[in-house]
């Protein structure tokens, strides 16, 4: 386990780039109003192709994203969640939520342009949601409450997990998106171009379909990226996935992370443990991923969250956990706005993230296919407190790890509300598992 | 080989002189703002009682959350791998070890070799540990010492929270308010914190025997309620405070690896 090599290491060649897609995209949803274009909010899990067919100008805020960078922001953050709870929402609720909420309740933007001051928040003119759990059901509810009143659109996608996916269940969904098209037109007095919703959809299953290939290339010893540096690569498949500039992006980072591969250039020097994590992690303490990989040579490589939130993986015939190829690439060409949206439903329902709503197993068996194939020593889980969606089953998720052979650290935090993490302990934790792991500190 | 471990508790740091297995020496001081003198003078009392000089201790080894002060130690191993190490030695049958200290209560499984297997740690609230029963000692007005004799003679069950000190103590004075007795109260206190422990260490797994370390080991209140909540008899040491200390010593000595 433990051997001390040291590899090549080199910065990102593409991680300007990430930075300006991100900073763009903060930009334009600020300033799409100055430019006559519109602006929605929804969350980074709604079907974000299908409001790109209003036009080029329409922006989207995607909420978790949002939140998490308010998260990151810890002053700012504290302000954002104490506002919330001025309000009197309580404070065991989704901790995005309330940044986002704070962030309306004091009107003030999360993003801040280097060197301005910080702006008002910039109201969306209307919302595209879609319902996947407790939360994002009602997380809009409140923002069109506080925002004055807001036409409001969401899209119930509770058919069940994929391996049971009805054609009724398809219809379903399908059905209320072709209802939402209409809304669409409706509510923004615009005609809606298919042309654009087909490049849409096929933009979201390459980028997707790409940032899994990335992150198959983790497998790789030394792994070419850690799990710091991904959150702020896949982050921008949750701002946008039906991009052209976000599938181009991913593009050419697989380009960039598979030359990594050919060379050997590692993410961390001594790279001498390999673990994952899971859900978001506390956004606020980041530095615990470079205390591992400095102290120890323990590098995250991912984690289901961080490959699959928006990656889209598919269990192949020899029952390998892979990334999902695009319909495109299977030489389907899409015709018409109903293939479109039903390709769209078909590849978003079969989400490995989507699965687990339904139940833990599925998440397990992932879970473990990928400590095996990503060749790890332990398992990091965060208990985040902050997202009752994605924790929810995690304590069965750690005894179905614990049971295949991987050993599990767990660690209580909050992805979005620094007050609920004790870095100090975690810390400590961290030092506890690495030393029942028998990896040495570096400097031993 | 005379080897020193260190344990540097949150309320009192334990030390341990050791050669060959054999305890020489321990020395007990409480903690302060101010590490390195109670660091030393448990040092001092443990040479003292070993009747050695420094220079005759060979290695030293570091634990607990202050280990990181000890500036003379050779190396410094994680509470975790002390305590197993410290409880194996004594008790090489034991699977389970669970350590109640001052304000930590952690469960750990090992396996036959005395490696750690898994571990289970307490989060953020004291409920689970030493501060715990001082807190409600207090509150009942008996000495600490008193709270565990005390308990045993009670024979009524009354269901109290122990999620949190702070609401736990609220409970403890509305319990006096409504005439509780003090002894049913002190069981309740101990039976709480056991459900806590008890909770943590099934997440590990408890799998006999079990050895039971930490200040609070020798409450045979809390033991007690423990015992029932296990359902199943621990091992609980002579010293059981300075058990992560031995562990370190032993470490140091290369015995408990």
């Amino acid at each position: 386990m433990a051997n001390k090599t040291k590899y090549k290491t080199a910065p990102l060649k593409t991680w300007q780039r990430a930075k300006e897609i991100r900073a763009n995209y903060y930009r334009n949803y600020g300033t799409a109003h100055e430019k006559g274009g519109l602006r929605w909010a929804g969350g980074a899990w709604s079907f974000d192709a299908i409001p790109a067919g209003l036009g080029d100008d329409v922006y989207s805020i995607t909420s978790e994203p949002y939140g998490a960078t308010i998260a990151f922001q810890k002053e700012f953050s504290d302000d954002c969640l104490e506002a919330a709870e001025r309000e009197g929402y309580a404070r065991d609720l989704c901790a995005y939520m309330r940044n986002y909420w704070g962030s309306i309740l004091l009107d003030k933007y999360g993003w801040v342009e280097p060197g301005e001051e910080r702006k008002p928040f910039p109201k969306p003119d209307f919302v595209w949601q879609d319902h996947i759990c407790c939360s994002h059901a009602k997380w809009y509810q409140v923002v069109s409450d506080l925002e004055g009143g807001l036409p409001t659109y969401c899209v119930d996608v509770s058919v069940g997990p994929y391996e049971h996916l009805s054609e009724n269940g398809m219809e379903y969904v399908v059905g209320q998106m072709h209802d939402g098209i209409e809304w669409l037109e409706q509510t923004t007095g615009r005609k809606y171009d298919d042309e654009k919703l087909i490049e849409a959809v096929y933009n979201t299953c390459r980028s997707t379909s790409t940032w899994a290939e990335i992150c198959a290339l983790n497998q790789t010893i030394p792994a070419p990226l850690e799990e710091k540096t991904m959150y702020s690569l896949y982050v921008l498949g949750t701002l946008q996935k039906s991009s052209k500039d976000v599938a181009d992006f991913y593009d050419e980072l697989l380009a960039e992370v598979q030359e990594r591969v050919d060379n050997q250039i590692a993410a961390v020097e001594y790279e001498q443990a390999r673990v994952m994590t899971d859900t978001q992690p506390p956004w606020g303490f980041l530095r615990v991923f470079r205390y591992l990989e400095n102290v120890y040579g323990c590098v995250s490589v991912g984690s289901l969250y961080t490959f699959s939130l928006i990656g889209n993986w598919i269990w192949d015939d020899e029952g390998r956990f892979v990334p999902r190829p695009t319909p495109q690439s299977q030489g389907i060409e899409i015709k018409d706005r109903d293939q479109a949206l039903h390709v769209l439903a078909e590849w978003e329902l079969s989400k490995p993230e989507w699965q687990h709503f339904y139940h833990p197993k599925y998440k397990s068996d992932m879970m473990i296919q990928i400590a095996k194939d990503w060749k790890l020593d332990g398992v990091v889980l965060h208990y985040n407190r902050g997202c009752e969606g994605l924790s929810l089953g995690i304590a069965e998720n750690r005894l179905a790890i614990l049971e295949a052979g991987f050993p599990v650290l767990i660690f209580e935090g909050n992805m979005g509300d620094e007050r609920e993490f004790d870095e100090a302990r975690t810390m400590a934790r961290m030092d506890s598992f690495m030393e029942s792991l028998d990896i040495p500190k570096l400097e031993q | 080989m005379i080897t020193t471990g260190i344990d540097v508790g949150a309320k009192n740091v334990k030390v341990i002189i050791q050669e060959d297995g054999k305890i020489l020496g321990k020395g007990l001081v409480m903690a302060g703002l101010d590490a390195q003198a109670p660091i030393q003078g448990a040092f001092d009392t443990a040479l003292k009682d070993a009747g050695l000089a420094r220079d005759a201790i060979e290695k030293i080894f570091a634990t607990g959350a202050g280990r990181k002060e000890v500036a003379d130690a050779d190396d410094s191993y994680t509470e975790v791998g002390a305590d197993a190490a410290g409880a194996l030695y004594l008790y090489p049958e034991a699977r389970t070890v669970i350590d109640v200290g001052a304000e930590e209560g952690r469960a750990i499984r090992v396996d036959e070799r005395g490696k750690v297997v898994d571990f289970a740690i307490n989060e953020r609230c004291a409920a689970g540990a030493g501060a715990f029963t001082e807190a409600m000692a207090r509150a009942l007005e008996v000495p600490l010492e008193e709270l565990g004799p005390l308990s045993l003679t009670s024979t009524k069950s009354v269901p109290m929270n122990a999620q949190c000190a702070v609401f736990a103590e609220s409970e403890v004075v509305s319990l006096i308010h409504a005439k509780t007795e003090k002894r049913d109260i002190a069981r309740a206190v101990h039976d709480a914190m056991s459900t806590r422990i008890t909770s943590m260490a099934r997440r590990v797994g408890v799998v006999p025997e079990v050895a039971l370390i930490g200040g609070v080991a020798r409450n045979p209140g809390f033991v007690d309620s423990l015992q029932r909540d296990l359902e199943l008899a621990v091992l609980i040491p002579e010293d059981p405070e300075y058990i992560s200390a031995l562990g370190a010593a032993i470490l140091a000595a290369g015995i408990g690896k």
